[in-house]
């Protein structure tokens, strides 16, 4: 059945349904609107068309506004009542043909069907979103590998301890002295595991709208309206603001004059010879991905230290939104802004990074306005050995970074310690 | 020559399978770390080398890659005992020979062991 079909049948169901509820008789209506009684029935009974012109005349004599009889919004109600039915478990089939009549009929119970169907949509995104963390979030992966090794630990002292036969006593110290700092270092896993998932139950969205811009970017950028991962409306319009940020700056430095500068593989040289600022040579860098550059990621933060933008290198220690590592030289950069910091980091896991991080600072509102400064750092992979060793040894953050002597230490690990 | 080698950076889990091993009768070697892991198992030639997946600096299956890939074909060919924890579904690590999943009973890993050795 057509789109313009159904509009006539939801146009004719709804003229008789409102002529009823006002009690009028068929002919004194037809004759307001200057057409016969038996043309009337027939478009009652949606058995023929009804013409803009005429629509206004019945609105007329019906005393309701034209559009109430238009047909815009209903096609809109049925798409929707349509699209709920489709998503219905296969043994329930609903007369789908019908949904034009229910919506006319009754108009309350269709918005109750449609506002159901919404919702369970919305729950649905939110399980896959909600899922996807839970199979994907660094933190969680993190810390249930820490839960797994404290048990397996556990698992095998407690039975050494219990099967019996023959321990040195320096053995059964050890072993007792494992048996407790497992428990402990167990306990305080747990407890940091339900404090984190209890956070997850206080949060009024999955995602934040920032995490949200995140997972488009990652999927590619597809259009912002058809985007899955963009889910509010906060973060659709993060998304066009970097969409409009990215294509004037593709335009201030095309990707060809960039490919071609890129060859130098040095940013402050290719910003010297470009006669582009750095911190646009960088940014376009870690967009355009050129040859020598292809695993780039880029960290952008305001001056408050917040990170704006997150697209780490891959391997990159990257804590959820809302925490960083204090050492990262993306921090260093903001207490000397204009100047390039170039360090080689490393994560707890052994990899290697070469990090370029530059602030700048901005009066956008003039000379009376604040100063905002910002801060990013590129971030490229380091070919294995080619530093003999890191400036800085660098984590995700605190509460997921092993490293026990770290002089920036703001709170304890739930790791195990190295 | 070394029965086993195990590679593993836990310290606890590593000692206690190696109170566990010793006892069998087995000789056991640790290396606590992903650098320099193949290394290790080219210096001692063990008969089995045990091996976990997550580890600093360089993960267990690339270790295993390098050992399947060493040109000497009887130490390509050393029997690996992947540890896990995540479950066997989910190991990224078809050239092991087992793979035992964290945590493991005891009478698990030893009859384990005993079967590769043999």
């Amino acid at each position: 059945m057509t789109q313009r079909g159904n509009s006539r049948i939801l146009t004719g169901t709804r003229i008789r349904e409102r002529r009823l509820a006002l009690s009028r008789r068929q002919a004194d209506v037809a004759r307001a609107a200057g057409i016969s009684a038996a043309y009337l029935n027939l478009i009652e009974h949606n058995r023929r068309p009804v013409g803009e012109h005429l629509v206004l005349r019945l609105a007329a004599a019906l005393d309701v506004s034209a559009t109430e009889l238009a047909e815009g919004r209903e096609e809109a109600q049925i798409a929707a009542l349509r699209e709920a039915a489709v998503r219905l478990p296969d043994n329930v089939a609903p007369e789908v043909d019908q949904a034009p009549e229910l919506l006319a009929r009754f108009p309350g119970w269709a918005a109750a069907l449609i506002a159901t169907a919404r919702r369970a949509d919305a729950l649905e995104r939110q399980l896959v979103t909600l899922s996807d963390r839970m199979t994907q979030d660094p933190y969680l992966l993190t810390t249930l590998h820490e839960v797994l090794s404290a048990v397996t630990s556990v698992r095998s002292t407690a039975s050494i301890l219990a099967e019996g036969g023959e321990i040195p006593p320096d053995w059964r110290a050890r072993f007792h002295a494992n048996l407790d700092a497992d428990s402990l270092r167990l306990s305080s896993t747990a407890q940091a595991l339900v404090a984190y998932l209890d956070s997850f139950e206080a949060q009024d969205a999955i995602f934040t709208p920032q995490e949200e811009v995140e997972a488009w970017l990652a999927a590619g950028a597809p259009p912002v309206e058809a985007a899955d991962d963009l889910a509010s409306d906060a973060a659709r319009a993060l998304a066009r603001a970097h969409l409009l940020r990215m294509e004037e700056e593709r335009a201030a430095l095309p990707d060809a004059v960039l490919a071609v500068a890129a060859e130098d593989h040095d940013p402050l040289r290719m910003a010297a010879r470009l006669r582009q600022p750095l911190d646009l040579v960088m940014r376009r860098l870690a967009v355009l991905k050129p040859p020598g550059f292809e695993a780039a990621g880029l960290l952008v933060c305001d001056g408050s230290g917040a990170l704006t933008l997150r697209r780490p290198a891959p391997g990159f220690p990257l804590p959820r939104p809302g925490d960083a590592c204090p050492l990262w030289p993306l921090f260093q950069a903001l207490a000397t802004p204009h100047t390039a910091i170039a360090k080689v980091v490393e994560a707890p896991s052994g990899r290697r990074f070469r990090t370029l991080s530059l602030a700048t600072r901005h009066q956008p509102l003039g000379t009376d306005g604040p100063v905002l400064t910002r801060a990013q750092m590129l971030i490229l992979p380091d070919d294995p050995g080619a530093s003999a060793r890191p400036d800085l040894l660098i984590g995700p953050a605190c509460r997921i970074c092993p490293r026990a002597d770290c002089a920036a230490r703001r709170e304890p690990s739930i790791l195990a310690t190295a | 020559m070394l029965d086993i080698l195990m590679i593993e950076d836990e310290p606890n889990i590593a000692e206690a399978v190696r109170f566990i091993l010793t006892r069998e009768g087995w000789e056991v070697g640790l290396h606590a770390d992903g650098l320099g892991g193949i290394e290790a198992i080219r210096g001692a030639k063990p008969r089995l080398v045990i091996l976990d997946v997550m580890l600093p600096h360089r993960s267990g299956t690339e270790i295993l890659a390098e050992l399947r890939g060493d040109h000497d074909a009887s130490l390509a060919a050393t029997p690996v005992l992947m540890l896990t924890a995540r479950g066997q579904a989910t190991l990224p690590a078809p050239q092991a020979d087992a793979v035992l999943a964290k945590p493991f009973a005891n009478d698990e890993l030893r009859a384990m062991v005993r079967r590769m050795l043999v």
